[in-house]
């Protein structure tokens, strides 16, 4: 089944991490509106492949926005126009026949192109390798049920351990911060009880790399809570900021 | 070769503390001697990886995606069972291994079973000790939620995000490892070849995603956490990077292969829409504990949902099965939704599609009560499909979600080649012929936290010492074929594309493979394979080269391998004459319509021995018995 949208792509070319790369201009034809942006996409590479061309290389996996790995800023916008929704959940009924749509990969000098659409998220993993994790060893756990959580708490704290780590905060700022990732952590662990006995090293750990990393300064400008795909509060930011200076005072 | 599965004496409930027990020690200084691979970063994978490497084995971890978090277990949602009976409703290890064994419709291992009910409340204990945040109710205590094929509340979840949050849970035991060093993590990588060195797994060959290097990897043991296989089906519940090449390679090399035939259709998944569909989206299984399926009494019923009155729905399942009613195993609910549409009573625009209906239950309890349960799949359905599942019920039909079988594994979880292991969906897995739901998250962790760490040791204390070289002419020749075949891969330039062929296969496999199986359908289906993998190796096109980031001839690779053993599955599906779970023969039913076992001739499990190209496989067979659990018709009526 196709359908009768005609939409004009207009896609960031580059062949490796060295190459300067440049937009190129493509015609998708048949589109159906139930297509998703991704599949919109698959049927131009069938077609790029067909007229013996390179297709565009895409990040994707689950297709349920859940496992984090698309990652297409659209006309603009990290993850394209629709709020809460990743792009391998944007589907063509939210465009129009006729549009020209513009597709970049993340732009972030902590985020280098591979490949056209495709960038290397690696630092990401470094920041949750410094702190991100509560140290305890397997087998060495109480019964599940022998520290109560307020329910309003675990909740809070299920709302920053959601986020699916996709970057889409760090391409919507101006400064190519991290912050809103890395809160989101921070703020599960700070929540709960479990992340009490590491909570000030944890923080001056995850801020040091968050910065080797290359990753930018916050300056509040909101534009990561606006484009997150999850929701991700900004008040993870102020918790995580008010965590690291009681950290940087006592010197742990 | 004879197989042992080495299920320790003793009385059922003993077995695995003797075995623990009787299993050989590594020293604590020497453990950082030996080197390990694990390919798979998902739930099993993870946890594995995290306590290995706590113990003081040096791990090297492989994941194709960009981060060891992207593997597909995050996609999981509704929960993973334990039993700890906080509910006071009277669920206890016994039960949970009864219902695990029942629920696979007896051709599961009674004592694997047993060990995963017993390590089950362990899982939930460190899951919570990571951070992870668990539904809780009111009293600050963890929330439960009952899954189908249980008349006990065992499910803990979080949201509809179960699998993300322990997955999260793993990938941060495992980040701390790598942080000390102890893990060494490869992303953007994927297992091509397993490498034996004198019948032993010693490592495996891997291409760098990124720059299409070929890279020789040695270790002293291989462990492979790959996954499931289903999207040998195309269109299914699983991400679309997911694959079987890794144990398939390794079957190749002498692994035996249980139960291929042995996959899970789930009940409650989006339907197709159209042919540019690429994936197929789960609805959690939980969905069926407040909402009730449905479809109209008259067939072709063409009025909306809401202009039929309650008198002419037919609530099928309630009907059927009165005392489990919605909650019936999946296997059942699939089939019962395949018999509706084909006799005409589905619904929607292709009509394969029932409903799934909240109305009484926001009734009963509130809008705001079911949005609290279901927010997110209630908002998921409405991105994918454009329509309010509040306000008009749910259209649902049975999609390709999970494999049960995969490489036979001892009580060891050793494949027959001596040092390979294959630990969570990837292993023939304890779920028999039928997972319930809720059960794979358990199996996985249970393997990767609890099982493995302590056998593996057993197998390490008589291994030398030394480092295994990966320059040995095994290795050499092991890179040479992989690099040979992605050239031949490369070099064919013929006209159709990977997802051509990929499509394809899936059709077919669904048509002679699917939900209903017959032995000429799949004695048509092997010719039909056959015809379309040799039409692959002669006219596939893929673009550019191999050493770029080349993702179409990533997804070559592992069609070509699902275009073997895709076959592999319908010669075990037309071997197995009867029908047992998820494996329904229609020669073989009962009058009403359910699988007829034949415990007589095929209580065993299928395990089948790679032969060489285009060769016919050999089957060994390994009987199981039944101890415990009487071997008896199911019955959830
Ligand atoms: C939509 C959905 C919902 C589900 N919901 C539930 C639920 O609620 N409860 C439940 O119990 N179960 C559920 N399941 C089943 C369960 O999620 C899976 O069975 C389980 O997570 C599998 O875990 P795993 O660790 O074995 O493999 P996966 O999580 O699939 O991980 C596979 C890993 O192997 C890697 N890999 C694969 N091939 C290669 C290769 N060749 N080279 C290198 N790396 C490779 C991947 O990168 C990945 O890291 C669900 C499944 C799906 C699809
Ligand atoms: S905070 Fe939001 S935008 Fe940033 S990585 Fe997490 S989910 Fe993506
Ligand atoms: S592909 Fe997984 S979140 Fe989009």
């Amino acid at each position: 089944m196709s359908g009768n949208m005609n939409i004009t792509l207009k896609v960031w070319r580059q062949k490796n991490k060295s190459d300067a790369g440049r937009f190129e201009t493509y015609q998708a034809k048949h589109i159906s509106p139930d297509m998703s942006f991704l599949e919109m996409m698959d049927v131009m590479n069938e077609q790029l492949i067909k007229d013996g061309k390179d297709p565009v290389a895409f990040d994707h996996d689950c297709r349920e926005g859940i496992c984090g790995m698309c990652s297409m800023y659209i006309n603009g916008r990290a993850h394209g126009p629709n709020k809460g929704v990743t792009t391998c959940q944007l589907h063509m009924r939210s465009f129009k026949s006729g549009d020209t749509i513009v597709v970049e990969p993340w732009r972030a000098s902590a985020f280098p192109v591979l490949k056209d659409l495709i960038v290397d998220r690696a630092a990401f993993d470094r920041i949750q390798q410094a702190g991100g994790f509560v140290g305890i060893n397997t087998g060495s756990a109480p019964d599940a049920n022998s520290i109560p959580i307020q329910k309003h708490l675990a909740e809070e704290a299920f709302n920053a351990a959601a986020c699916i780590g996709c970057g889409a905060c760090v391409a919507a700022c101006k400064n190519s911060s991290a912050m809103l990732f890395m809160s989101a952590k921070v703020s599960q662990y700070a929540l709960l009880p479990q992340g009490q006995p590491e909570r000030k090293l944890r923080v001056l750990n995850m801020m040091k790399a968050h910065e080797e990393a290359g990753f930018g300064a916050c300056t509040n400008t909101e534009a990561c809570e606006a484009e997150c795909p999850k929701g991700i509060s900004v008040t993870n930011i102020a918790r995580l900021n008010r965590d690291f200076v009681a950290a940087s005072f006592t010197g742990e | 070769m004879t197989l042992d599965s080495k299920i320790p004496a003793g009385p059922l409930s003993e077995k695995w503390d003797r075995h623990k027990f009787n299993l050989k020690l590594v020293n604590p200084s020497n453990k950082r001697r030996y080197d390990v691979i694990i390919v798979g970063t998902g739930l099993a994978g993870a946890s594995a990886a995290a306590s290995l490497a706590e113990l003081g084995y040096n791990v090297k971890t492989f994941c194709f995606q960009d981060s060891p978090r992207r593997a597909h277990s995050i996609a999981a949602q509704g929960g993973i069972n334990a039993a700890k009976n906080y509910r006071n409703d009277g669920d206890s290890v016994y039960r949970l291994f009864y219902d695990t064994v029942k629920g696979g419709d007896y051709r599961a291992r009674e004592a694997n079973v047993h060990r995963l009910a017993q390590v089950s409340v362990n899982i939930i204990d460190q899951c919570v000790a990571q951070g992870v945040p668990f539904a809780r109710e009111y009293g600050g205590l963890l929330d439960n939620r009952s899954f189908g094929g249980a008349q006990v509340s065992r499910t803990f979840y979080a949201r509809g995000q179960t699998g993300q949050q322990l997955l999260l849970g793993a990938y941060s035991a495992m980040n701390r490892q790598i942080g000390t060093g102890m893990v060494k993590s490869f992303t953007r990588h994927e297992m091509l070849e397993l490498v034996m060195v004198d019948g032993q797994a010693r490592g495996i060959i891997a291409r760098d995603l990124v720059t299409g290097e070929i890279e020789r990897h040695s270790a002293h043991a291989v462990v492979l956490c790959t996954g499931g296989y289903g999207n040998v089906f195309y269109l299914t519940t699983y991400a679309r990077g997911s694959n079987g090449t890794a144990i398939w390679r390794a079957h190749k090399k002498g692994a035996f292969f249980g139960n291929p035939c042995f996959t899970q259709i789930h009940p409650t998944c989006i339907p197709v829409s159209g042919d540019h569909q690429s994936k197929l989206t789960l609805m959690s299984e939980s969905l069926r504990n407040d909402g009730r399926i449905w479809v109209p009494k008259k067939k072709d019923d063409a009025r909306r949902p809401a202009d039929i009155p309650e008198e002419e729905r037919d609530y099928y399942l309630e009907r059927i099965y009165p005392s489990f009613g919605n909650l019936v195993p999946r296997d059942i609910a699939s089939r019962a939704a395949k018999g509706m549409c084909d006799k005409g009573f589905g619904v929607g625009t292709t009509k394969l599609a029932v409903y799934l209906d909240f109305k009484d239950a926001i009734q009963r309890l509130g809008q705001k009560a079911v949005e609290a349960k279901y927010g997110n799949l209630f908002d998921m359905y409405k991105q994918i499909t454009g329509e309010d599942p509040y306000s008009s019920p749910m259209m649902i039909y049975p999609a390709v979600h999970y494999t049960m079988g995969g490489l036979w594994v001892d009580y060891n979880l050793m494949t027959t080649v001596p040092g390979l292991y294959a630990c969570g969906e990837a292993n023939f897995s304890d779920h028999g012929a039928n997972r319930l739901g809720a059960s794979a998250l358990m199996q996985g962790l249970a393997d990767g936290y609890f099982v493995l760490p302590y056998t593996i040791g057993d197998y390490l204390a008589s291994e030398e010492r030394k480092p295994v070289s990966n320059d040995s002419p095994e290795f050499m020749e092991a890179e040479k074929q992989v690099k040979d075949r992605l050239n031949k891969l490369l070099s064919i330039k013929g006209k159709k594309t990977v997802h051509e062929y990929h499509r394809e296969l899936g059709l077919l496999m669904w048509e002679h493979c699917g939900m209903g199986r017959t032995a000429t359908g799949l004695t048509e289906g092997i010719n039909k394979i056959k015809a379309l993998r040799e039409e692959f190796w002669q006219n596939l096109l893929v673009p550019g080269v191999d050493l770029e980031l080349n993702q179409n001839l990533e997804k070559a690779g592992r069609v070509a391998d699902f275009l073997e053993l895709g076959e592999l599955m319908m010669h075990d599906a037309l071997n197995r004459n009867e029908s047992c779970g998820g494996h329904f023969r229609e020669e073989y039913q009962t009058p009403e319509g359910e699988a007829l076992r034949d415990d007589e001739n095929y209580c065993y499990v299928a395990a089948w021995e790679y032969k060489g190209e285009n060769q016919m496989e050999e089957l060994h067979k390994e009987q199981l018995t039944f101890d415990e659990v009487h071997l008896t018709q199911r019955s959830y009526k």
